[in-house]
């Protein structure tokens, strides 16, 4: 049952992610919780942990949830979901539908998707920063300790930029925020 | 060497070397199959990551599973999507063997909790900079603040609503307006 599950779950996951790594953590995030796979906690860490190792978000992301909920098995089935559809799909532009995507039709889709996609991230990003600084049970509470937190965090990437005139890289931004939880927690 | 296993290596170290997935990928791949294999050709590159921009998946996977094709056929394209794949899959499936143990550790935990509050700023960082490259069309920012709002609401409200249906809704509303403008565009010709 579980299999059937991971199974659906992912391949819906892999048909609909389209565009840049993160555009598939909204979905992600979606099936997960509502499968209730993980808690919110542990899929922010594991976001975190597939950052830092290689391999697609998307995939670590796919294999992880499956191994926790069913083992071996589960992430290999997890995985291979995930991966599938984008298989096909490519193998069949390429043998017959090389002129689908220049379909001025399939063409409106995706310009309709792009900006979507872009809202969907920025309204995920936006829900995981206040859901770290209110506390929403029992009752509404603002948290001023995350709140400093996350204003230390937020400004890293500028004071990078303005005094070493360097982009830090997520990695980067990962580290220095490990190292601000160890201080302050 | 035969092709087959040439493929397998070329795309496990691809998948062992990119950290991030996406883009970083992309730079290495050329770098493999266009400059020092000289299985696709540049213009094939070009053309390979505009198809894997509108078909869903990790650019770095679409393009394992064309080049792969395009070399040895179906048995290519399964080859090089499981070489690609294989690494990262080792290496999760490692991690979660042992990741709620490490968590049960004091110091860990409280490097996580720092690194919580970064993701949710690393995401926003994310959408902020497509944001900056989407086209700057009155329509792409009317779907993209219609999205945004709706999936908010979704989340503070738990409502039960999916994001596939926003990403659906979104789809058909392009659709439909394109198809209008199209229509309306044909019938003026015609007169």
């Amino acid at each position: 049952m579980i299999c059937l599950e991971l199974l659906w779950g992912f391949l819906t996951v892999g048909l609909f992610s389209f565009g840049g790594a993160y555009s598939a953590i909204p979905l992600i995030r979606d099936v997960v919780l509502s499968y209730g796979w993980l808690n919110d906690e542990m899929l922010t860490y594991m976001i975190a942990v597939s950052e830092s190792t290689p391999g697609p978000i998307m995939v670590n992301l796919a294999t992880y949830i499956g191994s926790s909920q069913a083992g071996l098995v589960g992430s290999i089935l997890a995985t291979v979901a995930v991966v599938l559809p984008s298989f096909i799909i490519i193998l069949l532009v390429m043998a017959f539908l090389r002129k689908t995507i220049s379909n001025p039709y399939v063409q409106a889709i995706l310009r309709g998707l792009k900006p979507c996609l872009i809202g969907l991230i920025i309204a995920t990003g936006t829900y995981m920063v206040f859901e770290n600084i209110v506390i929403t049970s029992p009752g509404y509470d603002v948290s001023i300790k995350n709140v400093i937190v996350t204003a230390l965090i937020f400004m890293l990437p500028f004071a990078c930029m303005k005094f070493l005139d360097k982009k830090i890289s997520p990695i980067q931004l990962l580290i220095a925020s490990a190292l601000i939880g160890m201080v302050t927690y | 060497m035969s092709i087959i296993a040439d493929l397998f290596l070329t795309f496990a170290k691809i998948g062992c070397f990119t950290f991030g997935g996406g883009y970083a990928m992309i730079a290495l791949i050329k770098d493999a199959c266009v400059d020092k294999k000289q299985w696709i050709t540049h213009d094939e590159m070009m053309d390979t990551t505009v198809v894997a921009e509108s078909t869903p998946g990790p650019m770095a996977i679409n393009c394992a599973t064309f080049v792969g094709y395009r070399q040895a056929g179906m048995l290519g394209a399964t080859i090089a999507t499981l070489g690609i794949v294989l690494p990262s899959f080792l290496i999760i499936f490692l991690i979660s063997c042992y990741l709620e143990h490490f968590l049960e550790i004091g110091w860990i935990a409280s490097a996580f909790q720092g690194i919580k509050i970064a993701i949710g700023i690393l995401i926003l960082n994310v959408g902020c900079s497509m944001l900056k490259k989407m086209k700057k069309k009155l329509f792409s920012y009317a779907i993209m603040g219609c999205s945004c709002a709706a999936m908010l609401a979704i989340d503070l409200f738990s409502l039960p609503v999916s994001a596939i249906a926003v990403m659906l809704m979104a789809a058909a509303v392009s659709l439909s307006a394109f198809t209008v403008k199209d229509m309306s565009h044909k019938r003026g010709a015609e007169k």
